[in-house]
């Protein structure tokens, strides 16, 4: 019957929706404002004063990076019409965005839904450009810019490319018949029986980002000092307002990943709200009750971690259902940021503990939690055994992936800059610039100035008294 | 002449200030200092990594005056310093041997 209907709707002339259309492009502008400045911005304020514009500079240059390979090859290789076996399509069916100027109709929804294809794109650009970002907060301080970005490209293209080919393009962590889910628990008319639950990308996003940073965190080595000197935030009040920027995009995020201004998208935007504020409220009362106080910068993550475990689940459960996994969230990654001082790795500013750990929760909480298949509304088991499993295989994948990456790039380009570049701060080797000039005292002119500057500098001196 | 050094509660400075001037006292200048003696610092906690700061925020008053008013015009800070708490400061008194207003090249008490 599905089916029927499905050819009919592609048999007629489709229309253009024009909601969803003008919907996704704001969704997608967004997402974009969460990389660039709300994710630069929240990890900068955590650096300390002479690393805060490398920080802020590893986003905006995976901005640059990601965002040119998806236009070239990513797309095809995620959405392309070609799979290949499950884990990756063709690069080259689409490649520089060829065959992509009809309308498509992600869902298949009869009636409504119409969407230009690089709509589409444009929103799925702005995910991989963040996930990238995101991996950037384990190794701050302490790598070369020119390493970082051939890793943006090495990554995005063999890690983030395949996983999110996997979920979302009908590959093996999808619900299709050649799928992990139809193979485990049976299909039925080319659908598996449970489909796996990962509405924004809990899996391709937060999964992967969490455990890229853990691996490059053990590859690139601890920052000179960590353990030992003080390496407090610089400005919290960039944390603040990085993290409101990050929440406020994340609605085009999440609401947008529905890909139409409906019912569901609004049953997403609260429960994307509402699973926030408990996470920050969970956090906050686990520092309270470990440390004395309710601290800022534990607000900020808590709103993050609630973000980040609510991605996966926030299509699949009710408002209260949202509120318990985003409590559950914050409060867990509170306690996870303080593994790093144990293990000795310095994932510097807690990717592992807040992205892998409310990530890995928020896909297996939506497995407990759903309304139509959840564990806890006695909708057995098999659910949550298939969260538990396309987590696992998200971290594996993404594991192995970084290791090589990781590895072969520090074979060869390197990744650390020298001790004395470091202790002095990277803003200074890597970019010749400092973040606050707080105290202009001295300093002059060393030559090469822009040629119009020194033309008019010298019509000035030469011009008559 | 004398110089008077006086490292004080930053948000006590504007009393301070106006007491000087009451006293007569007509210039004077001040600097961001940070430092600790019986005090010590304070802690703060970053995701659960607690920090210990041990230098707090002060300032630094420095008076150039007259032999005769040193004694006096410490008398005057500390009154106006002091609020009988830890952390109030210090005022130390050290000869000096000679002053110059730039401007004029007044030398010795007259460039006071």
């Amino acid at each position: 019957m599905t089916a029927h209907l499905l050819s009919l709707a592609t048999v007629q002339e489709p229309t253009i929706d024009y909601a969803s259309t003008g919907f996704l492009i704001i969704c997608a502008s967004l997402v974009l404002l969460m990389t660039v400045p709300g994710l630069a911005l929240f990890y900068g304020g955590m650096t300390r004063a002479k690393s805060v514009l490398n920080m802020m500079m590893m986003s905006f240059g995976a901005m640059g990076v990601v965002g040119v390979i998806y236009v070239l090859f990513g797309y095809s290789m995620s959405f392309g019409p070609n799979d290949l076996g499950g884990i990756i399509a063709n690069p080259f069916d689409k490649f520089g965005l060829k065959d992509t100027a009809d309308l498509i109709n992600p869902f298949g929804y009869d009636g409504y839904g119409w969407i230009p294809e690089v709509v589409f794109v444009g929103f799925q650009l702005t995910f991989a450009v963040i996930t990238v970002a995101l991996i950037s907060g384990a190794i701050a301080d302490r790598v070369k810019f020119s390493t970082w970005l051939v890793f943006a490209g090495l990554w995005v293209t063999l890690c983030y490319f395949p996983i999110a080919h996997m979920v979302w393009g009908g590959g093996l962590l999808s619900g299709s018949e050649s799928g992990l889910a139809a193979t485990l628990f049976g299909a039925t008319d080319g659908i598996a029986d449970v489909v796996p639950i990962d509405f924004a990308g809990g899996t391709v996003v937060h999964i992967n980002a969490g455990m890229a940073g853990l691996v490059l965190a053990l590859i690139v080595g601890k920052r000179l000092g960590f353990g030992k000197s003080v390496m407090r935030p610089h400005n919290v009040p960039l944390v603040m307002i990085g993290a409101g920027l990050l929440w406020f995009g994340w609605f085009g995020f999440n609401a947008g990943s529905e890909l139409a201004p409906d019912a569901t998208a609004a049953l997403v935007w609260v429960n994307t709200t509402v699973a926030t504020c408990a996470a920050m409220l969970g956090w906050l009362l686990i520092e309270k009750l470990r440390d004395g106080h309710a601290t800022s910068i534990g607000a900020a993550s808590g709103v993050v971690a609630g973000l980040v475990a609510i991605t996966p689940a926030c299509g699949a459960l009710s408002p209260l259902g949202s509120i318990a996994l985003g409590a559950v969230a914050g409060g867990l990654a509170a306690y996870a940021v303080g593994l790093k001082y144990r293990f000795g790795f310095d994932d510097s500013l807690d990717v592992v503990g807040v992205h892998l750990v409310a990530g890995v929760w928020g896909t297996i909480g939506a497995g407990l939690l759903s309304t139509s298949t959840g564990l806890l509304y006695g909708k057995g088991v098999q659910q949550t055994l298939l969260q538990i499993v396309i987590a696992l295989v998200a971290l594996l994948i993404s594991g192995v992936m970084t290791a090589l990456i990781g590895l072969a790039l520090r074979a060869t380009m390197g990744w650390r800059i020298s001790e004395d570049e470091e202790s002095a701060g990277i803003d200074q080797s890597e970019h010749a610039e400092t973040a606050y000039d707080l105290s202009p005292r001295g300093g002059r002119l060393a030559g090469n100035l822009p040629a119009l500057a020194r033309e008019t500098t010298a019509q000035t001196e030469g011009a008559p008294a | 002449m004398k110089l008077v050094t006086a490292i004080i509660k930053p948000h006590a400075l504007d009393d301070v200030k106006t007491a000087l001037e009451s006293y007569g006292i007509t210039g004077m200048t001040i600097s961001e200092a940070s430092g600790y003696g019986r005090q010590r610092g304070h802690s703060e906690v970053y995701r659960g990594a607690e920090y210990t700061v041990d230098f707090v925020p002060k300032i630094r008053l420095e008076v150039l005056v007259e032999d005769l008013d040193a004694r006096s015009v410490v008398d005057v800070i500390m009154s106006a310093a002091s609020s009988g708490r830890i952390g109030d400061g210090k005022i130390w008194t050290v000869p000096v041997e000679d002053v110059a207003r730039v401007r004029t090249g007044e030398r010795g008490s007259d460039a006071i």
